[in-house]
């Protein structure tokens, strides 16, 4: 029998995540983001047919709809919040814990990043401090989620990222169950919202999560 | 040699450590190991494919045991 999350299983009511309901998921996120599009776009459009002078209103318009979707990813980058540099002995502890975790691999992109990356059935995830990013397979969609510790107020950044990391490696399914949502799009837009120095991180992610699609 | 370690505000703590030979050092990683579930700490214990299994029991033959906070959606 595949292990469960006991998070997961403390909240019975919540829909099991899973590969079809990530892809539902990421349908609906599409079908709301050409929502704001049409939304926005078509009465910019329509405004600018009735009245060519009328541009800087549908300029306008249309840059809402724009700083809409902006936003959304932006929240999505912003969730994840990668781990920052060692300020004292603890966190350089922790650090070190997570450097073990991780593995020889992935433990230089976490010092360069301050994301985790870890392969899954689901697709490649990228775990910070209080969130997690997925890169679904093929690599053109991400999701990201917040998730944390519950009761993370003592903890170096690293063992928050630790915590989390255990508990994907415990039970991937489970811990996309207890996460909340925040985004899910386009890579791309989310690379444009994250830091700078966490891109390579994506960009990586976005690498497995192509190989593995190829790999079948 | 195996470890039981906590995640906690220094970093980590190591709990206990024992060996397949030495049946007293299991014995006080077991006693640590319940009293850590009993304080509402989750055990997970890293397996050697680098996946990590959640435990009620210490597994003996487990090289490394991390007691963890519960996480919840932010």
């Amino acid at each position: 029998m595949e292990a469960v999350l006991a998070e997961a299983a403390a909240m019975p009511w919540r829909r099991r995540a899973n590969q079809r309901s990530l892809a539902r998921e990421g349908r609906i996120w599409t079908l709301w983001s050409v929502g704001i599009v049409v939304t926005f776009g078509l009465p910019a459009a329509l405004l600018i047919w009735i009245e060519p002078l009328a541009f800087p209103v549908s300029a306008i318009f249309l840059g809402h709809g724009v700083a809409v979707l902006h936003l959304q990813a932006r929240r999505g980058a912003r969730g994840v919040k990668p781990i920052g540099p060692a300020q004292n002995p603890p966190d350089r502890t922790a650090l070190g814990f997570l450097g073990d975790l991780v593995g020889h691999d992935s433990r230089e992109l976490l010092s360069e990043t301050g994301l985790a990356l870890q392969r899954g059935k689901l697709g490649a995830w990228l775990v910070g401090q209080e969130g997690a990013i997925l890169v679904r397979p093929g690599g053109h969609r991400v999701h990201c989620f917040c998730v944390r510790v519950g009761e993370a107020g003592d903890l170096a950044a690293g063992d928050r990222v630790a915590h989390l990391l255990l508990a994907l490696r415990e039970d991937e399914e489970g811990f996309a169950t207890v996460a909340n949502r925040n985004f899910s799009g386009a890579t791309w837009r989310l690379k444009r919202q994250l830091a700078q120095p966490s891109r390579p991180a994506l960009l990586r992610a976005r690498e497995l999560a192509r190989q593995a699609q190829a790999a079948g | 040699m195996s470890r039981l370690i906590r995640l906690d505000r220094t970093g980590h703590t190591e709990l206990a450590s024992w060996t397949a030979e030495d049946v007293d050092s299991q014995g006080a990683a077991i006693e640590a190991f319940r009293r850590e579930l009993d304080e509402g700490m989750l055990a997970s214990a890293t397996l050697p494919n680098g996946s990590a299994e959640v435990v009620r029991e210490l597994p003996l033959d487990a090289e490394l045991v991390v007691m963890r906070r519960p996480i919840a959606g932010g």
